[in-house]
């Protein structure tokens, strides 16, 4: 086994670690956009699909390097757009300033309408 | 190595970096916009070095810039238009073909690789090395089966499983192929081989989701995903590039750990998922109601009091809620509830919906506030001083039979509903979920029985409650 395979195989193994590591700790509440963010990052093999350009000089050369750069490409910056959509989604409170909710657990009057009572309007 | 080439290196090295920051940022809602950010702008370094690379290279002809440049600009264009047209609840489909294209990119790369081996004369094939067979293999299982997942998941293809006679032989003999040719690949050199190597993977790829159910996709995904990380760490050996391997081995990472959570959250192995069997989840066969005389059925009136006079009420949504297209109308009646000073949260297990993760996107979609989502394991000791469980498209993740030995979800994680004062469950009939046994949470005597669909019922509910409070 030569000098370099060990080499990328020692960062393959340790990022790997790093990768269990860092991911372990993120909430199942963000696993959608995980996932979606590993995709993208994932799209770095667009590297890889460029750099076949470098020694492509016959039709094959350039046919897989016009795929590769197409499907990587796609993945790359569709990866990062629908992550970054979907996380804009999350949010803290239901509207900033709006009025509606009452922070969970707090019981009391809040609706528009007036005060809202608990008990004694059963079967109005 | 150059200085050139060095600093390129050391480039590539801070792009691995943001890539890990950006994931790490990610173990917080407030924090996630900030690391998708880091990850992109890594990404855009490590292309801009590519690019640089490839001027300074000065190989590289004008048709090699042509075709590597409207090809990226055609895929980026393709790929920004899906992000932003997409469905929150199409969002499986579009993580699968992302793994496609990304795992097909994967495998081109080690083809072109073997082609263009740089040890021998130009035009002469050589042998190759096990990363370049490796890459080519599982890069081309992952695209086709990704394209058979999101066909699946969106329904081209059947979500049934599609068992084929004879299709686990198949199945085997395909690997065996794909292996041999590659073995024999790493001896001698061969164009026919490559080509057999890259068919029966493909095929593989096709034969080993096929018989897969719907309701088995958040698994698949999210193994396909690990896949796909692999292919392209693969392809960073093949063209020894240290981003390539970091960014894979991260994803392959994030994919083996979502992988192992689903399947245990599913209360299955993954050789059970992959070999097949029950998994449908879709199929809603009607079965008459009122047949069972311990069932209470509920009116919306009845429903509404019920929740109005609450004071905490905990909703379990399922993916039946997905289907029906409801998570903005249990928004909305969450919203009404919580307006009365009504504590209310939802009550998210690891399988809702089609991918990890999938219901809280739809929730936080619908504008819930992601405090109020709650994980299984945070969420399962309340159950308890809840005044009512609204259980919504949820089946099998609630039955209590899963802590009784002997029946076919024993041993699954479920969410605690019964724990709960009472329980409203709405649901078009009493079809048993994918698993296919009865649901003893609907006859429990806590339990009334809302039957209607889920958009429908939660409409009626909510209007009900607002008439009920003025």
């Amino acid at each position: 086994m030569s000098t370099a395979l060990v080499t990328d195989l020692t960062i393959f193994v340790l990022a790997l670690l790093v990768g269990i590591e860092v991911i372990g700790k993120v909430p199942a509440t963000l696993h959608t956009p995980l996932m979606s963010a590993a995709n993208s990052i994932h799209g770095i093999v667009l590297a890889g699909a460029l750099l076949i350009g470098v020694s492509a000089h016959s039709v094959v050369g350039y046919v897989l390097a016009f795929v590769a750069s197409f499907f990587a490409a796609a993945n790359v910056v569709g990866g990062y757009a629908v992550t970054g959509r979907m996380l804009k989604m999350f949010r803290r409170r239901v509207t900033p300033g709006a009025p509606a909710a009452v922070p969970a657990g707090k019981s009391g009057p809040a609706s528009n309408g007036g005060p809202a009572r608990r008990e004694g309007t059963a079967g109005s | 190595m150059s200085s050139f080439t060095t600093n390129i290196q050391l480039v590539y090295i801070l792009a691995a970096a943001c890539f890990v920051v950006g994931l790490h940022l990610m173990n917080s809602p407030a924090t996630a916009r900030r690391g998708n950010q880091v990850s992109t702008a890594g990404m855009a370094v490590a292309v801009v070095a590519t690019l640089i690379l490839l001027i300074h290279a000065g190989t590289v002809t004008g048709t090699g810039w042509t075709v590597i440049i409207v090809g990226a600009l055609l895929g980026s264009a393709a790929g920004l238009q899906s992000a932003r047209k997409v469905q929150m609840t199409a969002m499986p489909q579009l993580v699968s073909m992302f793994n496609a294209v990304g795992g097909g990119a994967a495998a081109l790369v080690a083809v072109y690789g073997y082609l263009h081996d740089e040890s021998t004369k130009a035009g002469v094939l050589g042998t190759t090395t096990v990363t370049t067979a490796l890459d080519v293999i599982i890069g081309s299982v992952t695209f086709t089966g990704s394209l058979i997942a999101a066909g699946k998941l969106q329904g081209i293809i059947t979500g049934q499983p599609v068992v084929l006679r004879g299709g686990r032989l198949l199945n085997v003999a395909l690997a065996v192929i794909a292996v041999g040719a590659a073995a024999f690949l790493l001896t001698t050199a061969s164009l026919p081989a490559l080509l057999i190597v890259v068919l029966a993977a493909l095929a593989f790829g096709v034969m080993m989701v096929l018989p897969i159910g719907g309701a088995d996709m958040p698994v698949v995904i999210s193994l396909l995903n690990a896949f796909t990380g692999t292919a392209v760490a693969m392809a960073g050996f093949v063209i020894t590039n240290w981003a390539l391997i970091v960014a894979g081995a991260l994803v392959g990472a994030s994919g083996g750990i979502l992988t192992k959570l689903m399947a245990d959250a599913m209360n299955r192995s993954l050789g059970n998922i992959i070999i097949g069997g029950f998994g449908t989840g879709d199929s809603a066969v009607p079965v008459a109601a009122a047949a069972d005389a311990q069932i209470k059925s509920v009116a919306a009136d009845d429903a509404a009091i019920q929740l109005a006079y609450a004071s905490k009420v905990i909703v379990v949504p399922g993916y039946g809620l997905a289907a029906a297209q409801a998570q903005h109308a249990i928004a909305e009646l969450a919203q009404v509830l919580a307006a009365r000073g009504i504590e209310v949260s939802y009550a998210i297990h690891p399988v809702a919906g089609r991918m990890p993760g999938h219901m809280n996107v739809l929730l936080a979609e619908a504008n819930v506030p992601y405090p109020q989502l709650k994980e299984m394991d945070e969420i399962n000791p309340e159950f308890g001083r809840a005044d009512v469980a609204l259980v919504i498209g949820a089946n099998d993740v609630t039955n209590p039979a899963a802590r009784r030995p002997g029946t076919a979800i024993s041993g699954m994680p479920i969410l605690d509903v019964d724990q709960a004062k009472s329980i409203i469950v709405v649901k078009r009939s009493m079809a048993s979920g994918y698993a296919g046994i009865d649901n003893e949470l609907y006859t429990n005597p806590k339990t009334s029985m809302y039957f209607a669909d889920a958009k429908k019922a939660l409409a009626e509910m909510t209007s009900a409650v607002k008439t009920l409070v003025g």
